[in-house]
């Protein structure tokens, strides 16, 4: 188990260390540096000349991955393009309000989706699991964007009951976030529950078809015993790996709604930077998001192995 | 009812008589015909609409702001005038083409590399699955927003870069698809008799993973719609006054307190086109007898 856990340590090491490669290529391929984006239109001779000195750009771009990385890995992303400002100070408040935004999503998506994928297995086909299931399709397939639009006409514009966007400033204490996180809250969960929902229909309901479920059957178990005993803790345990995925998805999905409900989150900083240039702290975001993804895929490897004693012993597993 | 992957095998049937076998069933289902049905509406209201549309798409007029609908106009009016149902039923043109051209580049050189690689494994295939993963582990929004600020947001430059970017997770695909073959008697039986790769691949190994390449293909046609909607909404796609959904709903956001309509003529539109391509994708799904339930959401 220790060596398959290594391995897997070591797999997710390789990533992240390809993650910066490919992170800091592309963003080297952005056209103007920041020199130009800082001097703007008096970005030309000896002032250019003198920027890129001070700031170490006119180094070979191999030594300079060496010593971003090399600094990144110390917590120390350097300093925005366009200031003094230092990126882990700045980025710091923006990953803690996306914390707060996406842990909150799921600590409600989680169970619902657990809850109602179970229901609609156990109930397959009737009534309810049609409307479960098709309401699911369409939170699931329909663009953030157009969902959260949807919340904010509904639930802001024609009811009045929340607040449609976001003003609170990004170092504000949560409790001041509070009123005006719920609807971001609400519109990220529904996507996420609709995802959760259909994986842990279909795990159930494989379970429900496998042999030792019929021989529990024909043994005369009780069904809600064979439910609670036999079926859940085995479908339940792909979900763990779902949950991961749907996380990964989360940081894709969170910018989106965060522009939407202009809330002050590690996604819009990223938009912001992206028009205006700001590399440094692009680079920084994209790389605390590849680090989020691989540490959670890597902590839901773990929890699966943990809960599931026949892959302790496994060595390899089928990727 | 005997699963079309069953048929694959054998690989008899010409293409035209099996393209109408799934179509086929894929009407046959409620769902599945609804969502046939939006996505075949779509597709000719972005090829016929130009034609009939009843006013110019960025004809501004400053007497008629925010109109709400009427006779005249069906849907009301935009911020500058111009008659939103005109807007919408054009809205869906661009990213209709755009992913409709990147879909099937994404699935040819996804699934072939997938298959490629799933056929030889080894050292190349280790290093090409963690180029993979570390792609995978960024979020889509921040490669596409690179991509586009990189390369330019014009139909051109999306075609290529929708295309290479959703191919990447189409190799993932493939190749775990291609796994479930290689092991089966007749790839064996082509080995054992010295066929070269090549030819394994082109008889033997991709009209079996074919199946999973089209369904796989229609998913990733809602995907990249999503992504390029997104990429408008976000100001980084189309350009105004081009009419666009994604960026009609970014523009009527501001307005959506005194007119609503605005906003959501484009959402009804870009919602129905995205719903009825993934009802499609199910149905298909289950017409070749693959449970895409199962898939990961990615």
């Amino acid at each position: 188990m220790i060596q398959l856990l290594l391995r897997r340590l070591f797999l997710g090491l390789i990533t992240i260390g390809l993650v910066s490669g490919i992170i800091f290529v592309s963003v080297e391929a952005l056209p103007g540096d920041s020199c130009t984006a800082f001097l703007e239109r008096e970005a030309e001779g000896k002032r250019l000349e003198n920027c890129r000195n001070d700031l170490g750009l006119n180094r070979p771009a191999a030594v300079r991955y060496f010593d971003w990385a090399g600094r990144a890995l110390q917590g120390d992303f350097g300093v925005s393009a366009n200031g003094t400002k230092s990126i882990a100070d700045m980025v710091g408040t923006r990953l803690r309000n996306s914390l707060v935004l996406a842990l909150a999503s799921l600590i409600i998506g989680i169970p619902l989706a657990i809850f109602l994928g179970i229901v609609t297995a156990l109930w397959r086909d009737r009534q309810l699991d049609l409307w479960i299931s098709t309401i699911a399709i369409f939170a699931m397939t329909i663009p953030e964007f157009v969902s959260a639009t949807v919340l904010i006409l509904i639930f802001s514009v024609w009811l009045g009951w929340l607040p449609g966007i976001v003003i609170a400033p990004a170092h504000a204490p949560i409790s001041q976030l509070l009123p005006e996180v719920i609807l971001p809250i609400i519109a990220i969960s529904m996507v996420m529950t609709a995802h959760m929902l259909r994986m842990v229909r279909t795990s159930v309901i494989e379970v429900m078809a496998s042999d030792y479920v019929q021989m529990a059957r024909l043994k005369g178990v009780p069904y809600w015993q064979m439910v609670f005993r036999h079926v859940l803790p085995n479908a339940l345990l792909p979900a763990i790996n779902v949950i991961a995925l749907t996380v990964a998805w989360l940081l894709g999905g969170v910018v989106v709604i965060e522009v939407v409900f202009n809330y002050p989150g590690l996604g819009r900083l990223m938009i912001d930077a992206i028009s205006d240039r700001d590399l440094p702290v692009v680079q920084a975001i994209a790389l605390i998001l590849a680090l989020i993804y691989v540490g959670v895929n890597l902590s839901a490897d773990l929890l699966t192995m943990i809960a599931n004693p026949r892959l302790r012993t496994l060595h390899t597993r089928k990727s | 009812m005997t699963s079309l992957s069953d048929t694959a095998v054998a690989g008899q049937k010409p293409l035209l008589v099996r393209a109408a076998v799934v179509i086929g069933d894929i009407v046959s289902r409620p769902s599945g015909l609804i969502g046939f049905g939006l996505v075949v509406l779509h597709i000719f209201l972005a090829i016929a609409s130009p034609f009939f549309v009843p006013y110019d798409y960025k004809e501004v007029s400053a007497q008629l702001m925010l109109q709400a609908p009427s006779a005249e106009h069906w849907f009301g009016t935009d911020h500058l005038g111009r008659d939103i149902f005109t807007r919408t039923l054009l809205g869906g043109r661009e990213a209709l083409m755009v992913t409709a051209i990147a879909t099937p580049i994404a699935v040819t050189w996804g699934g072939f590399l997938g298959v490629l690689f799933g056929l030889l494994g080894g050292r190349f295939d280790d290093v090409l699955m963690r180029v993979v993963d570390a792609f995978l582990s960024l979020p889509w929004i921040l490669v596409m927003l690179l991509a586009v600020v990189i390369f330019g947001s014009s139909s051109q430059v999306l075609i290529p870069t929708l295309g290479f970017f959703y191919g990447i997770p189409v190799i993932r695909i493939a190749r775990a698809a291609t796994h479930d073959v290689v092991a089966r008697d007749f790839v064996v039986a082509a080995r054992a008799r010295g066929q070269r790769k090549m030819t394994i691949i082109g008889r033997e190994l991709l009209p079996n993973v074919l199946d999973v390449l089209m369904v796989e293909g229609a998913m990733r046609w809602s995907w990249m719609l999503l992504a390029f909607s997104s990429l408008s909404f976000l100001g980084f796609g189309v350009s105004p006054p081009t009419p666009d959904w994604g960026l009609m709903i970014s523009d009527s956001r501001g307005f959506m307190s005194f007119a609503p309509w605005a906003a959501l003529a484009p959402v009804v539109g870009l919602s129905s086109l995205i719903i009825g391509i993934n009802l499609t994708a199910d149905a298909l799904a289950k017409a070749m007898g693959i449970d895409r339930a199962q898939k990961a959401p990615l």
